[in-house]
């Protein structure tokens, strides 16, 4: 199940672990990844928190957590290789797993059809 | 008759094909090439001789530096010329227009620097005994005086060491005002189109931020700002003339209405350079204004500082000025070192930047009140020439008169595959500085025009013509003269992703 | 007016051209009340008048060149050979801007990349910034990271740093999260006073603030007070106000610092009476991306060719804005230039050389004034700064000696008043005493005693 925020964030949930990544448009939006910040595993946060920091040349956009939870693992490779964000926004670009407190907040997101529609309203 | 037999051909011939030989030296020309230092200097080789030290015996307990230092020397020659090779791949004031919007390039007279150089103020030290360097406090009051009265505000902290220091001493004095008066306040309100200074500064100061939209003509809304204010607001930080190089018609409302939510009004003053000698900011209801004098004053740039940023004050903060400020005495002046009353402290070590207030005064002292007031209004002239003379083939964000600086959007080049950013890129090869390029946010793809009083017609006329051309060829299609540029500079664009995603800081030896 | 080159015809034909009458119906967003005010100074003057006016005010003014001179605390008198004014007044660097136009900027950018190696180098870190205003800011900017590093808030700042790098450290953070512990300085014993801030460390401690060589010239080993600081998570940040001594005096990377800040006057700039100055910045490493302050790094541009640009910007307040790491938007760009020039002419080999002299000429001073009836000298571990202690009340003595020509150093007790520092003069001798000065200097005092 693959579940989107308003602040372009994906989410793609397993049980109640979500990946955690930011949308194709967002990383159009921001340009060249040159570092992104990642969470410490075992940090927790509600709903809003900043998590995450990504940053391209000339702009830094904070990540937060799409819902509340736990950090269950980060994506190393980012440190490394921040341009995955571009290449492969929606998979090797992902950022963080996070052990969702509670799995019915899901229905509060946005499924991709709605997304897509809140992106075409948003040009 | 003698016949010189060493004649040679002395007409113009050769010419051709620059691109189809490649130069054994690296240089090209006048267009030399140069290592860093690193990569020409010894540890061996220095350019300075020095009494031999050799048989000296050590005081510093047994801590001497053994280990290599890793700082190559050059003899003089190859300093000299090392130095001189990498200015000439710069742009300066001195060589054309530098347009920066904001950021205020005016001539830079050579008396300053002649003057900050003299023994009696470039080689005495801040801490030398007061009755020896009397006639640096007496300049330094002379300065203060020059800028209260040009202000219209009743006092001045000189020792911000640049623009943002100086945002840094008015909020601060702000807040110690507030506190000295039992009222803990929140915010401060700054318009969207903002230095970004202003809010770093507030937040710096531990205030939350709350932006203020701003009205279709480019200017505060009055209305939002109105609604804003209550009794948690702090301050108002505005700058006036405004980022978008408008002056804020309503600027004596506001004041009052800022006044009347009990806050203080913090004027950024990086634009004072508009009005200088045409308006006063004590008569606008200002109660903090740092005055940019690498900017207004025309105290050198230098690549990125070092710049100064006094503050004036009104006469509801100017108990709280951070020290050290000079009294006048009966026999002379002293200065006020330590924290006292209710000064708010202190922002830098010793008194500021002395070698930049010289630098100003002397500038005031050559203008003149009457200079100063037609520098203004020259300034002001160039920009609304400029903004008349491109109206009709770029687009002006705002209707005018503007100040200082004329402020377009990229609307122009809509549809034509061009960016602001390319468009910058162009007018390096027409011999010129870019504008300001993407400031202020609060239009799209904005350049910011600031041609200030040096420019003379004859330089206006050329500038406006490239300008011209470019936004013709742009809207023509002539893409590729856009999209590569420069073609001309010493470096084509260079790549910051690479840069930012790999930072390589500093040399290291392969 | 000789800086304004718009003629009368031509004001008038722009004014055409803009289709008003006026050049105040330019202004007409001013209102009318304020409008032309009435202001009350002086009218434009000749450059020759200017040049007649200021040299009478600069004249009134003792310079360090025309006396036995031994002022130090903090800024210093050192040779700067005549290339470096000669060229950090080309047009090219003196009125560029910042190089936010790399491809026309690469001077700038060469020479703060030179800079930043030049300054790691120096204090045995791994990178440096572009500089900052002065050491004294860098001081408190230092605290601030080391706060963001580290998530505490406590800063422990030793007794013998400098009394205006404290006073800014503490104003500057007087508003924010920070709590600075500043200790007593202790001019006779400066290992207490290190055992002292060793002993303050726990486990709120951001970082210890120590100056190397001391206020009051003592140069120590800094190496228990970083392992003290590392057991317990905080960070050691050593600041140099002569950074001279990095010539002679093991470097700070050396001892174990986790930030150095740096005043680099000394090394190609003036005393300008307090300012402009350059303030050193130096980390390692993993912190850079905490770092405040501009920052070159090295690129290649779209032939290829090697270039530098300023990275790393989304740091800065025009990007992050109230989340920036610091409101600094400058750095001292041409009093970088100076230190670079002038340390491209020193080398490794001047700088241990000119080093060497200064402290041969404080070994000499320290004699000197050992040997005044009553004068004690307190520092025996020195670069080319000692703190005496007189028979006399020090600020007394400076003065009276000044009025004999003789500038002869800074009263502690102006840097600390109210500590019982009274009898307490700071002397330095660099490069440029001479032992006549220091004979003049001494038969001065003996009169005065």
């Amino acid at each position: 199940m693959i579940k989107f925020t308003e602040e372009h964030e994906w989410l793609e949930v397993e049980g109640d672990i979500a990946t955690v990544g930011i949308t194709d448009y967002a990383q159009k939006a921001l340009g060249d990844v040159v570092f992104v910040e990642l969470p410490e595993v075992g940090a927790t946060y509600d709903k809003g928190d900043e998590v995450a920091v990504v940053e391209s040349v000339k702009a830094a956009s904070e990540v937060y957590a799409p819902l509340a939870g736990e950090i269950v693992e980060v994506n190393e490779a980012l440190e490394g290789e921040p341009g995955l964000v571009n290449s492969a926004a929606l998979d090797a670009g992902w950022f963080f797993k996070l052990k969702l407190a509670n799995v019915d907040d899901l229905d509060e997101l946005m499924d991709e059809t709605a997304y897509n529609e809140f992106v075409e309203g948003l040009d | 008759m003698a016949m010189n037999s060493q004649g040679r051909p002395t007409a113009a011939t050769g010419g051709g094909d620059a691109t189809k030989f490649e130069s054994f030296s690296g240089h090209v020309g006048l267009r030399l090439a140069e290592p860093l230092i690193f990569e020409l200097g010894t540890s061996e080789t220095t350019g300075v001789d020095f009494e031999d030290t050799s048989d000296l015996e050590l005081s510093c307990g047994g801590l001497e530096r053994t280990s290599e230092i890793g700082c190559p020397g050059l003899a003089e020659p190859d300093t000299a010329r090392h130095y001189t090779r990498l200015s000439r791949r710069n742009y300066g004031i001195d060589m054309g227009v530098f347009p920066l919007g904001s950021c205020t390039m005016k001539h830079n007279p050579r008396l300053n620097e002649k003057m900050a150089r003299l023994p009696g103020f470039g080689d005495i030290h801040p801490l030398a005994p007061k009755s020896t360097v009397q006639g640096a406090y007496q300049l330094m009051d002379e300065l203060s005086h020059w800028l209260m009265t040009l202000t219209g505000m009743p006092a001045v902290a000189l020792s911000p060491k640049a623009g943002a220091h100086g945002e840094l001493c008015g909020v601060m004095a702000i807040r110690a005002a507030l506190e000295a008066r039992g009222d803990a306040r929140e915010v401060i309100l700054c318009p969207e189109s903002a230095h970004g200074t202003n809010p770093a500064t507030a937040a710096f100061c531990g205030y939350k931020v709350k932006s203020i939209p701003a009205k279709d003509n480019g200017r505060v809304d009055i209305g939002a700002l109105k609604a804003a204010l209550d009794n948690t607001v702090a301050a108002v930080m505005i700058t006036n003339p405004n980022t978008c190089g408008l002056f804020e018609n309503e600027v004596r409302e506001i004041a009052d209405e800022i006044h009347k939510a009990g806050a203080f009004f913090y004027c950024d003053g990086a634009n004072f350079n508009a009005i200088v000698g045409k308006a006063r900011p004590g008569d606008l209801g200002v109660d903090a204004m740092h005055i940019n004098l690498h900017k207004t004053f025309s105290t050198p740039h230098g690549g990125g500082g070092p710049g100064s940023g006094p503050v004036v004050f009104s006469d509801a903060l100017k108990d709280f000025v951070p020290v050290p400020y000079v009294v006048k005495t009966e026999g002379g002046y002293d200065i006020v070192e330590d924290q006292a009353g209710k000064s708010f402290g202190r922002l830098t070590a010793f008194q500021g930047q002395m070698g930049m207030y010289v630098r100003a005064l002397s500038y005031m002292l050559s203008h003149g009140s009457d200079g100063l007031k037609q520098a203004s209004e020259d300034a002001v002239l160039n920009a609304n020439y400029v903004l008349a003379s491109l109206k009709d083939v770029m687009s002006p964000s705002y209707d005018g008169p503007c100040m200082h600086e004329a402020l377009f959007d990229d609307e122009f080049l809509k549809g034509t595959g061009v960016t602001t950013l390319d468009f910058a890129k162009a007018m390096i090869d027409e011999g010129y500085h870019p504008m300001t390029m993407y400031f202020p946010l609060v239009v799209h793809g904005a350049m910011l025009i600031e041609p200030t009083e040096s420019e003379s017609k004859t330089n206006m006329d050329q500038f406006i013509r490239s300008m011209r051309g470019l936004a013709e060829a742009a809207k023509a299609g002539q893409v590729e003269r856009f999209s590569g540029a420069p073609y001309h500079a010493p470096w084509s664009r260079l790549d910051e992703t690479q840069a930012a995603r790999n930072p390589v800081l500093r040399f290291a030896a392969e | 007016m000789r800086y304004l080159p718009l003629t009368p015809d031509d004001r008038q034909a722009m004014l055409a051209k803009i289709g008003v009458r006026h050049i105040d119906d330019l202004f007409k967003d001013v209102p009318n009340a304020v409008l032309n005010p009435e202001i009350d100074l002086p009218r434009h003057k000749a450059e020759m008048e200017v040049e007649r006016h200021l040299s009478r005010m600069a004249a009134k003014n003792t310079a360090a060149g025309s006396v036995p001179f031994f002022v130090g605390a903090g800024a210093y008198k050192h040779h700067v050979p005549a290339t470096v004014d000669h060229l950090i007044q080309r047009g090219e660097f003196l009125t560029a801007y910042t190089p936010y136009q790399p491809e026309i900027a690469q001077g700038t950018l060469q020479y703060i990349f030179e800079f930043q190696t030049q300054v790691a180098q120096l204090t045995g870190m791994d990178v440096a910034n572009a500089s900052m205003y002065d050491g004294s800011t860098a001081c408190a900017e230092a605290v601030l990271m080391a706060r963001r590093v580290t998530r505490r808030n406590k800063a422990i700042l030793a007794g013998s740093l400098h009394a205006h790098y404290r006073a800014v450290v503490e104003t500057t953070t007087q508003y924010t999260e920070d709590v600075i512990v500043a200790q007593t300085p202790n001019p006779a014993d400066p290992e207490a006073e290190l055992k002292a801030v060793i002993d303050a460390i726990d486990d709120e401690t951001s970082c210890v603030v120590v100056q190397n060589p001391g206020v009051f010239g003592h140069v120590l080993d800094l190496r228990p007070v970083a392992e003290a600081a590392h057991a317990k998570k905080a960070l050691l940040i050593v600041v140099v106000t002569e950074v001279m001594s990095l010539g002679l005096i093991q470097s700070p990377g050396e001892m174990g610092a986790d930030i150095v800040v740096g005043e680099g006057q000394s090394i190609g700039n003036g005393l300008n009476f307090g300012g402009p100055y350059v303030g050193l910045f130096a980390t390692n490493q993993k912190y850079v991306r905490q770092m405040p302050g501009r920052l070159c790094g090295e690129t290649v541009d779209a032939d290829g060719k090697r270039g530098f640009v300023l990275t790393l910007s989304t740091r800065e307040q025009h990007i992050r804005r109230e989340k920036a790491t610091s409101n600094i938007c400058t750095n001292a760009g041409l009093c970088a230039l100076a230190f670079t020039i002038h340390m491209t002419l020193l080398g490794e080999k001047g700088l241990r050389g000119v080093a060497r002299v200064n402290h041969k000429n404080a070994i000499a001073l320290k004699a000197a004034m050992g040997s005044v009836a009553g004068g004690e000298v307190l520092t025996n571990a020195f670069f080319n700064e000692i703190a005496v202690k007189l028979p006399k009340a020090a600020g007394a003595v400076v003065d009276q000696l000044a009025e004999r020509g003789v500038l002869a150093g800074v009263p502690a007790s102006r840097l600390y008043p109210g500590a019982g520092l009274d009898d307490v003069l700071i002397m330095a001798a660099t490069e440029t005493v001479t032992a006549d000065d220091i004979d003049v200097l001494k038969g001065a005092l003996e009169e005065v005693l």
